[in-house]
């Protein structure tokens, strides 16, 4: 396996044992200044905050890299990076990464670059395979201390957990891992075509989790059939990835820092410049167990919930009546008129009835996997399946005596 | 079931299903799996040496999450052996296990980092279809098996792979 010899590596590096201050002044030493304009203007309340927080990113790759590197530069507090796999010429065509650290495994190369650009960020970087029975232990492990390095005894030590993978199967562990830990997530993908991409938000227990439903996808407009795939696995564009990163980290940005409109689901389709949304509930016949453990906390949670939504309309309401009653100044001379600068709480275009895991799919999206099927019993008869009985250690002798032959 | 030639169709129906959905995690009921894996195994490979098709030797650790053995092709009258190695993934059986062939790594695109082989666009729509009932078994069948097909006479022709025996003779003449 490439870059082998790290494989059991966790390099923490802890860059600068003092983090600068996060100024707002505006001189050009300050490289916080345009940062920290957001919250002079408005945008954010507390851009500050952004030092409070934990991502970790899951594949140091076209999406991961561009996403690491913009996190970077916005000041986060900790980044964890995972990948196994190390930096080649062939990754030249995508951002980040420079032609000197081919042969570094993704991590090392990420975090050189990384602490370079802001020593104020804490980077922990785990040079390792998520999927194997060992390899999530160890990602479990890593999730679950905090930013001290102290471990939370299961309980998840980070914010956001951000899955830049190239593979339905890291997914579905990105997946497993969140479920267990109960911890917010974002998806991100781009089409092996290169020409289409998505984001996703998963909540578990409240949006629908990796394996509620197939993986949806965005149409390219291209007919897979006509797909020529002879001698590629895939192909891929610095300009679709860097989009994808870009939407992933304004998401993530907007969700930590509180503001705008998180999106639950957002496509991209190059080719015809669409940008499909959509929400996705959970599936209560979902095949993983904790995200139906997550799902029926959540349930349990609606009263509450219930109660904050309908304190929180009567705030509004109160705010809205006290702003009526102010009046408007009784002289105006020069006719002055202020427009109303009230903007739509929405600006998206919403979906009308948000479709269930397995219901309607906007225009433009589409399931990637078909679900499993259930067996015609009639047709498939009891023979067709293995015995439940027998003894493991006899089935095993059994399977060395057929190597034997 | 398109992509697939008519014979591994039909030898992948003859291949006993499995019922118990359980991973790597699961404790007793991956117990109860792992002997499933074993019984569809071993009738597949008694089905191969009956067919005189032995094409693979498999055998895992005790707790079944680490597989390794040998497979196997015959091209030209000679027979190309390479070394097989794959985990369980934790998530098993949602995610069919990624085949791996180390010593064919960096040799053909239709390969993953780390020596892990590329299947077929049709390949995990059919597992995803079929979960749980498809295990190990299934995997060798549908995946390593049409890719060994497809990928070593392509790998002989251009030179990337020489048979043993020609190696030698190299050598010697060298």
């Amino acid at each position: 396996m490439a870059g082998g010899e790290h494989l059991e590596k966790d390099d923490v590096k802890v860059a600068g044992k003092e983090k600068r201050v996060m100024s707002s002044e505006v001189v050009d030493s300050n490289p916080y200044s345009r940062l920290m304009a957001l919250k002079r203007m408005g945008i954010v309340d507390n851009y500050e905050r952004i030092r409070d927080f934990s991502v970790a990113i899951v594949g140091v790759g076209g999406v991961g890299s561009v996403a690491a590197e913009m996190l970077t530069r916005c000041g986060i507090g900790r980044l964890l990076l995972y990948d196994y796999d190390t930096v080649e010429l062939a990754n030249m065509n995508r951002l980040f990464f420079q032609p000197h650290q081919a042969g570094m495994t993704k991590t090392d190369a990420a975090v050189q670059t990384l602490s370079g650009i802001n020593p104020d960020v804490i980077l922990e970087s785990y040079t390792q395979n998520i999927t194997t029975v060992e390899g999530f232990d160890k990602f479990m492990g890593s999730l679950t201390r905090n930013i001290k390095g102290e471990s939370l005894n299961g309980k998840s030590g980070v914010d956001l957990v951000l899955s830049c993978v190239d593979n339905y199967e890291a997914r579905m562990v990105v997946n497993q891992a969140c479920n267990e830990l109960g911890q917010t997530w974002m998806e991100s993908g781009v089409s092996e075509d290169a020409v289409s991409g998505h984001i996703q938000l998963l909540i578990p227990g409240e949006t629908a989790c990796f394996a509620c439903a197939p993986p949806l996808v965005v149409a390219s407009g291209i007919d897979e059939k006509t797909l020529k795939r002879e001698g590629v696995c895939a192909a891929s564009l610095p300009t679709t990835m860097g989009i994808v990163a870009g939407l992933l980290v304004q998401n993530t940005l907007k969700y930590l820092l509180g503001f705008g409109v998180v999106s639950k689901y957002l496509g991209y389709s190059a080719l015809k410049d669409f940008f499909p949304t959509m929400e996705m509930k959970p599936n209560p016949q979902c095949t993983n167990n904790s995200c139906l453990q997550r799902q029926r906390e959540y349930e349990a949670t609606k009263p509450a919930r219930d109660a904050a939504a309908k304190a929180e309309a009567k705030r509004l309401a109160a705010e809205e009546a006290e702003a009526a009653s102010v009046s408007l100044h009784e002289e105006n001379e020069w006719n002055i008129c202020l427009l109303d600068d009230e903007e739509p709480k929405d600006v998206r275009e919403r979906i009308p009835d948000i479709p269930s895991s397995s219901g309607n799919l906007p225009q433009g999206l589409f399931r990637e996997l078909p679900d499993s099927e259930v067996l015609d019993k009639s047709v498939i008869s009891s023979e067709s399946f293995v015995d439940p009985e027998g003894d493991l250690e006899d089935l095993q002798r059994q399977l060395e005596a057929l190597n034997a032959l | 079931m398109d992509g697939w030639d008519a014979s591994t169709k039909s030898t992948v129906t003859k291949i006993p299903l499995l019922t118990t959905r359980a991973g790597p995690r699961d404790g007793a009921e991956w117990t109860k799996r792992l002997k499933e894996e074993y019984q569809a195994l071993i009738k597949y490979m008694e089905m191969n040496k009956a067919n005189d098709n032995d094409w693979f030797r498999i055998s895992s650790g005790p707790d079944g999450t680490k597989w390794k053995g040998k497979c196997w092709y015959v091209h030209n009258l000679l027979k190309y052996e390479f070394d097989l190695q794959f985990d369980i993934p934790v998530t098993y059986p949602a995610t069919a296990p990624e085949i791996e062939l180390p010593e064919l790594d960096g040799k053909t695109a239709k390969m993953y980092r780390g020596g892990k082989i590329c299947l077929t666009i049709h390949f995990k729509p059919l597992w995803a279809k079929n979960c749980p009932r498809f295990g190990v078994a299934h995997a060798l069948c549908l995946g390593l098996a049409p890719w060994l097909a497809a990928e070593v006479p392509h790998l002989v022709d251009t030179g990337m792979i020489v048979h043993k025996d020609n190696v030698t003779a190299t050598k010697a003449d060298a």
